[in-house]
């Protein structure tokens, strides 16, 4: 098995355990991997700071540890990671992929980072995004697209586009994305992962460079449901510097996934499966059609109780989310002014004025970015506030209510991930409304905070993975984290 | 010039004007560490902005890194509570941050974190007294307080435009009046309550050189009897009391003017010059900017309990007001005085750390009042920056008492402990100010005086009494002042009476 195959972090330890690996040769063979594969999914590689991490792992595994991975003080002991280029590590170039942070180098750390390097994972390098994450195919890079893993005149979905394909092409073993209105969930199922995202104020937005702070969360992208778990509850929890942080309880959720999968798919019996009406609709993809019904009546089949739901604000929810998102990003990427942030060009120097600056200075963003700062921009100004974004704030809620009389009924709602398989490169880049139809099913929950997963279930004619969209009630990761270890086990994924 | 019609009034030469005022006055609060950062806020004791070395305060979350979040100050918000508190406002248990947008180099995040519609205070007032012996008390409306960041600063030097952030974040509530003001002298007066106010309550160090107390004034006129506002500009960031007394009368006069010429008023900013005496135009209401406010999604709405609010009200100490008539009371001090005392935090603390026996209060008091108030405003100096401290003052104090130092002396100690500092009984030494009580040495001195002035002498003795102060003037300026005016003056008259 080349070195690199792990799909377990379980099967890396005993790996470490066994005296067959060490820390530095699985990094390793991920760097000989990524330069094998050009996905273009890495913006910076971190070679000398990840061999570094690496060298004094091996070290401590010989000599702190004798040979004998720290698994409880150190979950994550030399589990190499790639880390989208959205979050910040001090000293490591972070450039959210625009030319405007092209030279920027943070001096601190993202929180999640921290902690997951705390907790002794290597950071293999920064990955490929759709700029300031915003996009759904990672074609919106100012680094280039990122190619998908398995097809390459495909898109790996974006904005984790770089996260989602190097996961699937193990050029890193997992990996962190953002997730702002699908931007996990969309490439983890395009590129056939498993893509989480907490409850909004589970994970510190500390270190995360803001696109839609309403929205915006951390989360995991792993080959399995057990790995999202592991690594979504190392990074749960309050932090006294972002304010939106939750002070709840974090479970051991990788051992709940464990438990449900030593059980088997038993744990169905009784499951109370929601099915929203208002997500089969016109315009979706017949196969991805046919691979959900197909698991909901495997679910069915397996003792789970398939309850049809209604979410009647839906048909708002794209509207709803263009306007928060986009005022919000307005506001966030108002700091890219070149006075301290954005990089100051040649043109920028020769500026007669301040607005003249200004102006060129912000000539450095992509077109999708100046799209949404302008569209934001009007949305908030003066005569228009109200009618876009306080109205969109209050249609939120109603979609947050939508949520909870449907929770009141079901423990998770299923759902796809997208209408449709990945899409060719260059297929949607020019039809901007298209592109934000393909996140029609991950935004409502989005919009109400809510924690997903998507978990691959099966993959089209031409082999594109489908993903299953799960969602749960707010706070509820153990039973969504359960609902994904059940569906992971159904369609014969990992067991232990 | 012919009569017309202003806002539904007949205006001719002969209308009587009236100005309406409202102040927003930004006060810097003296916490520790800025209001969303743990970077330094505060300058240290006596220290200048000048002195700091630039963007030295600073953590990646003032600065404005990317991925960088506020996280709020809880003293800053106790401060904002205590100033509410402080002047009769309603505490809302519930407010909300907000994001205010510009563009411009000294606001590194493009935006200011401010509070639009659910500020943390509202509803106050404060009472002020005008008129000959602040004889006229006036309650003054306060709009609202709420919380927000300040800015950097710009420095234009040799072709470049150089950016600290040392100020960026350092916390502010920004104070806004009803328009209540009718003129500059009641502004003036709304100021130093309110300065006096939040110096008292410790939550600003009130150094108005560098920037602590701040103030915006909205200045319209309307003949008087009219009940709707004119059309009012905004004068922007003058920060001495006297300024904006005469900022506001030179622009209430312009205002007047323009109408009386057949111009119109322009709703505006307006800079004031103090050199000029006079303002002008900043910009125009059609380039103000649009500030696109919206609820900081960084920062969830701001919850208060009544009972921490409640504590907070418990732990004021005396205010300003209560001070004054304190002052009268115990230690029989004037109007005047006790006001003056009471209007800054750190005079009165001052004042009550060297009055510490009841009849020291009148001597301390008249030498803060008068030797040292005019020390200050001529060397635009504040007390902290000087050399003096209580003790002096109390040590002055007994020796007024027990006569061992004249009134005139112990001012002239007080214009070297200005200056240089010192101890008291050793100053008083040095200079040889000890009060001369035994006259007999004297006594050569006054015959001779006698001898040398018949005419004054014959003028004294035929009724002529005033010419007394003649003769204890020559006796003081030959003495250095050192001589107990009191029995100089008793023997004098033995002296030439005889």
């Amino acid at each position: 098995m080349a070195m690199n195959n792990f799909k377990k972090i379980s099967e890396i330890h005993e790996a470490f355990d066994s005296g067959t690996l060490t820390p530095i040769e699985l990094v390793h063979s991920y760097f000989v991997e990524m330069k094998s594969n050009p996905l273009n999914a890495f913006i910076t590689e971190c070679q000398d700071r990840a061999l570094a991490q690496a060298e004094q792992l091996t070290h401590d595994l010989k000599s702190k540890y004798q040979g004998k991975t720290p698994r409880v003080a150190k979950p994550l002991f030399g589990i190499p990671l790639g880390i989208k280029d959205v979050l910040t590590v001090d000293g490591v170039r972070t450039t959210c992929a625009s030319k405007i942070l092209e030279d920027y180098i943070p001096p601190y750390t993202a929180t999640a980072v921290q902690k997951l390097e705390n907790a002794g994972a290597i950071t293999l390098g920064k990955m490929n995004m759709d700029e300031f994450a915003m996009g759904s195919s990672n074609e919106n890079s100012a680094f280039g697209p990122v190619i998908h893993p398995t097809h390459s005149d495909r898109v790996p979905g974006g904005s984790s586009g770089g996260s989602a394909s190097a996961v699937a092409a193990k050029q890193c073993f997992a990996s962190l994305g953002t997730d702002t209105g699908g931007s996990i969930r969309l490439p983890a199922s395009f590129c056939g992962i498993v893509g989480m995202k907490p409850t909004y104020g589970r994970i510190s937005r500390y270190g995360q460079i803001a696109f839609a702070s309403s929205l915006d969360q951390i989360g995991p992208m792993t080959q399995s449901v057990e790995d999202a778990a592991l690594l979504c509850q190392i990074m749960s929890g309050e932090d006294p510097l972002d304010s939106t942080t939750l002070n709840a309880p974090v479970d051991d959720w990788s051992e709940s996934v464990r438990a449900e999968q030593r059980r088997g798919v038993s744990g169905f019996s009784g499951l109370r499966v929601g099915v929203p009406q208002e997500y089969f609709i016109e315009g979706i993809h017949p196969e991805v059609k046919n691979a959900i019904d197909s698991i909901i009546q495997k679910m069915k089949s397996q003792g789970a109780e398939i309850v049809s739901i209604s979410l009647p604000h839906t048909q708002y929810a794209v509207a709803t989310y263009y306007v928060v998102a986009v005022s919000e990003a307005s506001s966030n990427l108002s700091r890219y002014d070149g006075v301290k942030f954005g990089t100051r060009s040649a043109a920028a120097r020769e500026a007669k004025s301040l607005e003249d600056f200004y102006k060129k200075i912000r000539a450095n963003f992509g077109s999708e970015v100046k799209r949404r700062i302008i569209l934001g921009t009007f949305a908030l100004s003066s005569g228009y506030y109200d009618a876009y974004y306080r109205r969109a704030s209050q249609v939120r809620r109603l979609m947050r209510n939508d949520f909870e009389s449907a929770f009141q009924k079901v423990d998770v709602i299923v759902s796809p991930v997208c209408p449709t398989t990945a899409f060719k490169l260059g297929e949607k880049s020019k039809n901007p409304l298209q592109m934000y139809l393909s996140d029609i099913f991950t935004i409502p929950a989005s919009l109400a905070g809510l924690p997903c997963i998507s978990v691959p279930i099966a993959k089209d004619q031409e082999g594109l993975p489908i993903g299953l969209h799960l969602i749960a009630p707010r706070l509820q990761e153990t039973l969504l984290f359960k609902a994904g270890a059940l569906v992971e086990l159904l369609v014969g994924g990992h067991t232990s | 010039m012919n009569a017309f019609q202003l806002y539904g009034m007949n205006v001719g030469p002969d209308t009587e004007w009236e100005t309406v005022i409202g102040l927003e006055v930004h006060v810097q609060l003296a916490t520790e560490s800025k209001i969303f950062s743990q970077a330094r806020a505060r300058l240290s004791a006596g220290g200048s902005v000048a002195d700091e070395m630039p963007n030295a305060n600073t953590t990646p979350v003032c600065a404005g890194h990317p991925g960088t979040l506020p996280s709020l100050n809880q003293k800053a918000v106790e401060y904002a509570v205590r100033t509410g508190l402080a002047t009769q406002c309603r505490i809302n248990l519930k407010s909300q941050f907000a994001r205010k947008h510009y563009f411009y180099p000294d606001l590194p995040k493009g935006y200011q974190i401010s509070q639009l519609e659910l500020p943390l205070c509202e509803a106050g007032h404060l009472n002020i007294e005008v008129g000959a012996e602040g004889s006229v008390m006036r309650r003054i409306g306060i709009t609202r307080i709420h919380m927000e960041e300040d800015a950097g600063k710009n420095l234009h030097r040799d072709g470049f435009s150089l950016v600290n952030l040392n100020r960026a974040g350092v916390p502010l509530v920004e104070v806004v009046s009803e328009p209540d003001l009718r003129t500059a002298e009641e502004a003036g007066a709304y100021l130093r309550k309110l300065y006096g106010i939040v110096t008292c309550i410790g939550v600003c160090d009130g150094n108005l050189q560098e920037g602590n107390f701040r103030c915006d004034a909205n200045v319209s006129v309307r003949p008087k009897g009219c009940t709707r506002f004119g059309t009012r500009t905004e004068i922007k960031n003058v920060n001495s009391f006297r300024f904006v007394e005469k900022a506001i009368e030179v622009e209430a006069e312009r205002q007047k003017q323009v109408i009386l010429m057949g111009g119109e008023i322009h709703q505006e900013t307006r800079l004031y010059d103090a050199q000029k005496n006079q303002t002008f135009s900043m910009r125009s209401k059609e380039e103000a900017q649009d500030y696109r406010y919206f609820p900081d999604p960084d920062l969830p709405p701001l919850l208060l309990g009544q009972d921490w609010v409640d504590g907070i009200r418990r732990s004021l100490p005396e205010l300003p007001d209560q001070k004054r008539d304190r002052y009268r009371a115990e230690f029989g001090l004037s109007k005047y005085d006790s006001s003056l005392l009471s209007s800054s935090g750190e005079l009165a603390r001052f004042f009550e750390a060297a009055a510490i026996k009841v009849d020291y209060a009148k001597p301390v008091s008249n030498l803060l009042v008068g030797e040292v108030t005019r020390l200050l405003n001529d060397s635009g100096l504040e007390l902290a920056q000087t050399k003096l401290v209580p003790k002096q003052f109390s040590d002055l104090a007994a020796l007024i008492l027990e006569q061992a130092v004249s009134v005139t002396a112990a001012k002239q100690v007080v214009g070297v402990l200005f200056k240089d500092g010192g101890d008291v009984p050793t100053l008083v030494e040095r200079l040889g100010l000890k009060q001369l009580n035994d006259l007999r040495s004297i006594e050569p001195l006054i015959e001779q005086l006698i001898a040398a002035n018949p005419k004054q002498v014959a003028e004294y003795r035929s009724g002529k009494e005033k010419v007394l102060g003649f003769f204890v003037g020559q006796v003081m300026k030959a003495t250095g002042g050192k001589v107990n005016p009191g029995s100089l003056q008793e023997l004098m008259i033995k002296k030439l009476k005889e």
